[in-house]
């Protein structure tokens, strides 16, 4: 069983510690507390070089130097603490960045409320999961044979078939039913592909509706969009050596994942609110009355500084459209203003907690939308990498991944 | 008399307030109760979602749920108390709850209710100890 060490503040006053320890059953884990003794914590606060005044603080501490100093056995680590603490969020950070620095293990963090629920860190502890149980086929940069990936968005659902390591047939529709929309999409990437369903090998399902369609087409590899999507990515942008960081705005949460060799070995996944995510670019383009596709190149030729737009809800941010429209502002600006305010709060809010290694390498259905390419690297200080066939990353992850059972 | 300790899972204060004849308000109690008799699975402290909304009464939707979840446990106790004990910057085998926001809120709501109050500072030996134990002895034969 896998062991995924906790380092916390708060759960067991929160009431979320159950759902903590129900989310790592239901993917096979364990989670575990690093023994300490009362001695060990002065020390490793020592070491640390940061003394926070609340003494759980100081327990996550010691806890963390364990496992650095290899006295406690884990496979992966969750650090997590209550939702608004500075003092923990000061922490939270630096002792992800000390436990990277001093062990090869898979990190998560996360600031939790009493709402939490099991299923929203389902797909975090899957992915640490899967990082540690499934590195042979993580390492897989060739795909063989005739497979295919389904990759069922909150936003989209997307097909692809792939053979020989080629891409030979693709399509997407808007998410509906996750059957219905996945079995539409896969028809046409075999009709495109000129293939029928019986002369596929193997099939590997990712996203949302991924344990539906895993039962529903018998799939070979039934995985969370993590990792599929970091391997989809590196394939296509043919980064699959060195270093680089993913990242993928989504409909409904973003994700950030930093890898190497093509092995995911850090992310975060965000979506606490929709001013953040692809939701509110579809929003602003709605209320433009624009195709979505047209606001990316809209946005290219509006300067963001000439509209104030910079909200973290989409609701107030879309008061703000609504106010800088009112003031006679062009339709350019006001495009270019809503990109930049989707990646200036990726920045803040995800990318905070990862240590960005390059290239930067922008996938998913808004990498599409080139004003958003243009705003993240305004905002980063270096143009991402597109690939081609972007937001076919989780398809092509699935594809690849999956003819590894081959 | 009811005399709130603080940190309220301090075994030594406990004790000492027990000695002088009065009657203890700490955290063994509340959590004994709630492992004891709840029929929940809610572990290790089986604070639910309840307790933690409950905890809006001591500080606002804004605050961190760690927090509003320990002031769920100690803030009806510091209500019910007719007098606190407050032992400053313990190191935590003394008795501690974690997180020193919650620490800093339990102290004022202590202080808001103008109910009489020793605060101690945490002996660094023994000589300030016996002084530190003396004061707490003084102030405990002295509640009526």
């Amino acid at each position: 069983m896998i062991k995924i060490a906790q380092l916390s503040c708060g759960t067991e006053y929160s009431s979320v510690q159950y759902e903590i320890e129900k989310a790592a059953r239901s993917v096979g884990a364990k989670v575990v507390y690093p023994d300490v003794s009362y001695a060990d914590v002065s020390e490793a606060v020592k070491r640390f070089g940061f003394n926070p005044r609340s003494q759980q603080l100081k327990l996550m501490i010691a806890r963390a130097v364990q496992l650095a100093d290899e006295k406690y056995d884990a496979d992966a680590v969750f650090i997590t603490t209550c939702f608004r603490c500075a003092e923990a969020a000061l922490v939270r950070n630096e002792l992800r960045r000390f436990i990277q620095d001093n062990t090869r293990l898979p990190v998560v963090t996360y600031s939790f409320t009493e709402r939490l629920k099991a299923s929203q860190l389902l797909t975090r502890m899957e992915a640490l999961v899967t990082i540690v149980t499934r590195k042979d086929i993580l390492a897989r940069e060739r795909q063989t044979g005739l497979t295919a990936g389904i990759d069922s968005g909150s936003s989209t659902t997307k097909a692809l078939i792939m053979e020989n390591n080629k891409i030979i047939g693709k399509d997407w529709t808007s998410s509906g039913d996750v059957v219905q929309s996945a079995t539409a999409v896969l028809e046409n990437a075999m009709k495109e592909a000129g293939v029928e369903f019986k002369q596929i090998e193997a099939i590997g399902v990712t996203g949302y509706g991924r344990f539906t369609l895993g039962k529903h087409f018998n799939a070979k590899l039934v995985q969370e969009e993590l990792t599929v999507n970091s391997k989809g990515a590196v394939w296509l942008a043919d980064r699959q050596r060195g270093e680089a960081t993913i990242l993928d705005i989504g409909g409904m949460d973003n994700k950030a994942i930093t890898v190497r060799d093509g092995v995911p070995d850090n992310f975060t996944m965000g979506g606490i609110c929709a001013g953040a995510s692809g939701r509110f670019l579809e929003m602003t383009s709605k209320r433009l009355k624009i195709d979505i596709e047209d606001l990316g190149r809209l946005a290219d030729k509006g300067n963001w500084r000439n509209a104030k737009m910079n909200s973290y809800c989409s609701v107030f941010g879309i008061q703000d459209l609504v106010t800088t429209l009112g003031e006679g502002k062009t339709f350019e600006d006001v495009a270019a203003a809503a990109c930049h305010s989707v990646a200036e709060q990726v920045y803040e809010q995800q990318l905070q907690e990862i240590d960005v290694r390059h290239p930067i390498i922008q996938v998913g259905g808004t990498s599409l939308i080139s004003g958003l390419v243009t705003a993240v690297g305004e905002v980063l200080g270096e143009k991402p990498i597109v690939p081609p066939n972007s937001q076919y990353i989780g398809a092509v992850g699935g594809a690849l991944l999956s003819s590894g059972f081959l | 008399m009811k005399v709130f300790i603080d940190p309220p899972n301090s075994l030594i204060l406990f004790d000492l307030v027990e000695r002088f004849g009065h009657e203890p308000l700490g955290a063994m109690a509340v959590i004994q109760e709630r492992i004891d008799n709840i029929e929940l699975d809610m572990p290790p402290m089986n604070v639910t979602l309840d307790d933690v909304v409950k905890g809006l009464k001591y500080a606002g939707v804004e605050v961190p749920s760690g927090i509003r979840g320990r002031l769920a446990l100690w803030g009806p106790l510091i209500d019910e108390a007719d007098a606190a004990i407050i032992m400053e910057d313990p190191p935590f085998n003394f008795g501690c709850v974690g997180c020193e926001r919650s620490n800093e809120m339990v102290k004022y709501l202590l202080r808001r209710r103008g109910i009489p109050l020793i605060s101690v500072k945490y002996p660094e030996n023994e000589e300030e100890a016996k002084v530190t134990v003396g004061r707490i002895k003084e102030f405990l034969e002295g509640l009526k």
